[in-house]
């Protein structure tokens, strides 16, 4: 089912006799598997409004992330937050809608710097479990009017209601943006260097890892140049450094993190939330243990954690059931228990992206909580989709 | 203004209610005879008082869970309180309340600065969390202007917001996680010291709940490296829709200033009268502030002055030095005490797109004649947060009633523009009532149906934000 209005998809949900499959531009299989007739918001598609000296934009929910950027692009702005696009990682190839980056909260290397897409929120307008059409928030840059439930519709999946309209702070696009690199770092000195940058008054916009250290900076071309000198000084203890001066060559470079092209074709992706000094240590047991790839990002706080059949196979050894020792499904379960045990005692969280069916199936996708978290959640489920028709089970 | 009747029988079990308290608290702590009590009978809505049946201080979130235990057992509501410095009436008792001040909950837990964060007890107040790390040339960046006093507790109960949110963002954008205690005393933690929740974000729910979900007892906050720098530049117009128009063309020229702050004629003439910062004689002023170092600072501010010389200005002022710029900042930071040396005045809150400020400001100024009453105006113009001060003869029978009139109207004014009832003060009993003139009933009866998952008794602050007609079949079915 495809509704072409509000109201249509009001009536639909209202109608719906079961569970409902709800995605935008079905780009981000994420989540546990849902079952239910599938229900599309492709069909809720445009900018409402467009307000570039306001820094405010308002679109349908499955307006094409694409067709936001490039009229942001007209007026020299952006979404600051930089959303990850997963097409390439997931294997994916319908078209990202922006409702689905808001369901999924979905932020790149920026966030450490401007916020997450949550933080850009701030508006909704949604379809409840019982088909009711509600808003939230606004379009205006602060709004304590209510309880903001435009934080907790961000991220929720679709499971408390689908979208039909996002109102988004946007930022004016920086004149040019540049890349420096510090070489030859092992991990501890890594998330060092990136706690230095990150705490220096240089405004770095991103910190990542993968072999090397890449800070990004971005602003007027004369204040970019200074910034890095000044970056430069700071972390050479950090030994070897070099610079990525072109803004082309910097913005690819900042894709590829942000979107994680390097796991393009590892079978199982998981991603973690710890802090950053958490971060080397998180690792190290892990790697006592495990074999697998990693690359970080958000200064270290953000760990891209990528297993191959090898890693897998060799994980299954560790499963309870010795009939599945060589099956690449236990092993992902092996791997993402592990994962998910060691960041809640890190006090972080681990998500599992992407991974087989078998494998979603059979383990929580997102990192249970403790039990008065857990019980609060489903109270606001059972409110906002009283028959539990929304993305059921999705995040568990 | 119409508050719930209070509960005969919670008044008659005051004795008992105190015991209790006393009980798990020192007596110190439990704050019950009537001349004491009266210290907590209002907060910065002065209009509004009403002593509490008592009022108690802990200094844990163990001491926390235990009076919200004894109070959900015995069905006594409570307010939470911060320091009292609300403008909405967020804080506001009613008389058969418990006030649970947060005053005595004010240490540092951890600092880091590899990992950028900050714990605290959520009684700190704001401006001694950035006192906490500034030694290492860090600060918290929400600053409402309340920050010498407000609390990090009422900040979060309100999502503060405050001139430098433009680049920073207010409290929701600058809070990791808190130890928050549910009215029936289970204690929980949400969020830390990572980024973004692993499943809903109930702290971004709990941030601006007003108090109504559960006590915060203790945050975890971004912390920020100072700048190199920072210099305001003051722009005098003949028009505040010129004023406006300028606002609307820095944001969209690329640059981003900390802070752009709005004052009117009324606000420019009392202010100067006040704190003589030497203010020029104009119609509206614009102070742009711009950070970095010395070189940024200078390449940002000749980008924003080649746009005010486009709009006809009658004088653009550069700081050359610190005490020039603190002139420049010094009428701003005055308005609302000079305003308040002339008159009784209500501030308002509401917030409006960018673009309708000049429609906005002259219905602003036909009303003001329409009621007879005087108002200034100054805000937060990069975000449209307006600050409309009415003014108002508190001694005069029947001129607050006026006030609130002219007030209510103002503030519709905003929705009807695209805007909101409160950009960063919260909905308190202030605007409580006016809230269906924002919201639909489906889009109130979400909201109070998750208090009910949070607060099943409706105990906690319950006759605030809601209009009392909408909350009032939940509360009474409470007791």
């Amino acid at each position: 089912m495809t509704p072409q209005t509000e109201q249509e998809l009001a009536d639909v949900i209202a109608s719906a006799k079961g569970p409902l499959r709800i995605s935008g531009g079905g780009t981000r299989p994420i989540g546990n598997p849902v079952v239910g007739e599938a229900l599309s918001t492709s069909g809720l598609s445009g900018i409402s409004l467009y307000e570039p000296g306001a820094l405010t934009i308002v679109a349908q929910a499955g307006t094409p992330v694409a067709e936001i950027e490039a009229a942001l692009d007209s007026e020299n702005q952006r979404l600051a937050f930089e959303p990850m696009d997963h097409r390439a990682m997931l294997g994916t190839d319908g078209v990202p809608t922006i409702g689905g980056v808001v369901s999924g909260n979905i932020s790149g290397s920026r966030r450490i710097s401007v916020g997450a897409c949550r933080d850009h929120m701030l508006g909704v307008r949604f379809v409840d479990g019982a088909g009711v059409i509600t808003k939230n928030g606004g379009r205006v840059m602060k709004n304590v009017t209510g309880y903001d439930l435009v934080k907790l519709l961000s991220g929720a999946y679709g499971t408390l209601g689908v979208l039909t309209e996002v109102s988004l702070k946007v930022l004016p696009k920086p004149e040019t943006s540049a890349t420096l690199y510090l070489n030859g770092l092992d991990l501890s000195r890594a998330v060092e260097a990136m706690s230095k940058a990150l705490g220096s008054p240089y405004e770095v916009t991103g910190a990542a890892y993968n072999q090397a250290v890449s800070l990004r900076i971005e602003g007027f071309e004369a204040s970019v140049a200074y910034r890095m000198g000044q970056l430069k000084t700071l972390l050479a203890e950090f030994g070897d450094l070099t610079e990525q001066p072109d803004k082309k060559t910097s913005e690819e470079i900042w894709d590829s993190a942000t979107n994680v092209h390097g796991f393009s074709d590892a079978p199982a992706v998981w991603r973690i939330s710890v802090k950053p000094s958490e971060t080397p240590a998180f690792i190290d047991v892990l790697q006592q243990m495990h074999g697998f790839d990693y690359a970080l990002d958000w200064g270290g706080g953000l760990i891209w954690l990528a297993a191959y059949d090898d890693h897998l196979s060799e994980a299954a050894h560790y499963h309870q059931d010795s009939a599945r020792h060589n099956d690449t499904v236990a092993g992902a379960e092996v791997l993402h228990t592990n994962l998910q045990h060691n960041a809640g005692r890190a006090g972080g969280h681990t998500t599992l992206i992407k991974a087989p069916d078998a494998v979603r199936a059979a383990v929580p996708v997102f990192q249970p909580e403790n039990p008065t978290v857990t019980a609060l959640s489903k109270g606001l489920r059972a409110q906002f989709d009283p028959r539990g028709i929304l993305n059921a089970g999705l995040m568990g | 203004m119409e508050m719930p009747i209070p509960n005969q029988d919670i008044l008659a079990r005051k004795a008992q209610i105190v015991e209790r308290l006393q009980s798990i608290l020192p007596d110190a702590a439990v704050i019950h005879t009537e001349s004491q009590v009266r210290a907590y009978e209002c907060d910065a809505l002065t209009a509004y008082k009403c002593p509490p049946l008592c009022a108690v201080l802990p200094t844990s979130t163990q001491e926390v869970a235990a009076v919200l235990k004894i109070c959900h057992d015995m069905g006594v509501p409570v307010v939470p309180r911060g320091s009292g410095t609300s403008l909405a009436g967020g804080a506001l008792p009613t008389a058969d309340c418990v006030i649970l001040g947060t005053a005595r909950l004010n240490g540092v837990l951890e600092t880091n600065y590899d990992d950028r964060y900050i714990r605290v007890q959520s009684g700190r107040t704001n401006l001694s969390v950035t006192g906490a790390v500034e030694e290492m040339d860090f600060f918290y960046a929400p600053d409402p202007s309340s920050q010498l006093a407000c609390a990090i507790a009422g900040n979060i109960a309100m999502n503060s917001g405050g001139a430098h949110c433009l680049k920073y963002g207010v409290t929701t954008n600058n809070l990791m996680g808190v130890t928050m205690v549910l009215m029936d005393g289970t204690v929980t933690e949400i969020g830390g010291a990572h980024l973004d929740a692993g499943g809903l974000d109930l702290l971004g729910l709990i941030c601006g709940s007003e108090g109504q979900l559960g006590v915060v007892t203790e945050a975890t906050l971004r912390i920020l490296r100072k700048p190199e720098g920072a210099r305001p530049v003051l722009m005098a117009f003949n028009d505040n829709e010129v004023a406006g128009a300028c606002v609307a063309d820095i944001i969209k020229a690329g640059v981003l200033p900390v802070a752009i702050e709005f004052m009117d004629r009324l606000c420019i003439e009392t202010t100067e009268k006040y704190a003589k910062a030497g203010y020029p004689d104009c119609e509206a002023l614009l102070i742009v502030e711009v950070e970095g170092a010395p070189e940024e600072i200078d390449e940002q501010l000749a980008v924003i002055l080649d746009i005010a010389r486009r709009h006809d200005p009658v004088e653009l002022r550069e700081a050359k030095t610190a005490d020039e710029a603190a002139r420049i900042w010094l009428g701003r930071k005055s308005a609302f005490g000079a305003i308040g040396q002339i008159s009784d005045y209500m501030c308002l809150d509401g917030t409006i797109p960018v673009s309708s400020l000049p429609m906005v400001l002259r219905r602003i100024g036909e009303l003001s004649e329409e009621y007879g009453l005087k108002v200034g105006n100054v805000f937060h113009a990069g975000d449209g947060n307006m600050h409309p001060l009415i003014c108002y003869d508190a001694n005069k029978p029947g001129d607050l009633e006026l006030c609130e009139a002219m007030g209510a109207e103002i503030l519709k004014l905003c929705v009807d523009a695209g805007g909101c009832l409160t950009g960063e003060h919260g909905v308190g009993i202030e605007k409580r009532d006016l809230m269906s003139h924002q919201f639909a009933p489906q889009d109130l009866e979400i909201q109070m149906a998750v208090k009910d998952v949070f607060d099943p008794q409706w105990l906690l602050n319950p006759a605030k934000v809601f209009p009392l007609v909408s909350s009032q079949s939940r509360r009474i079915a409470a007791e």
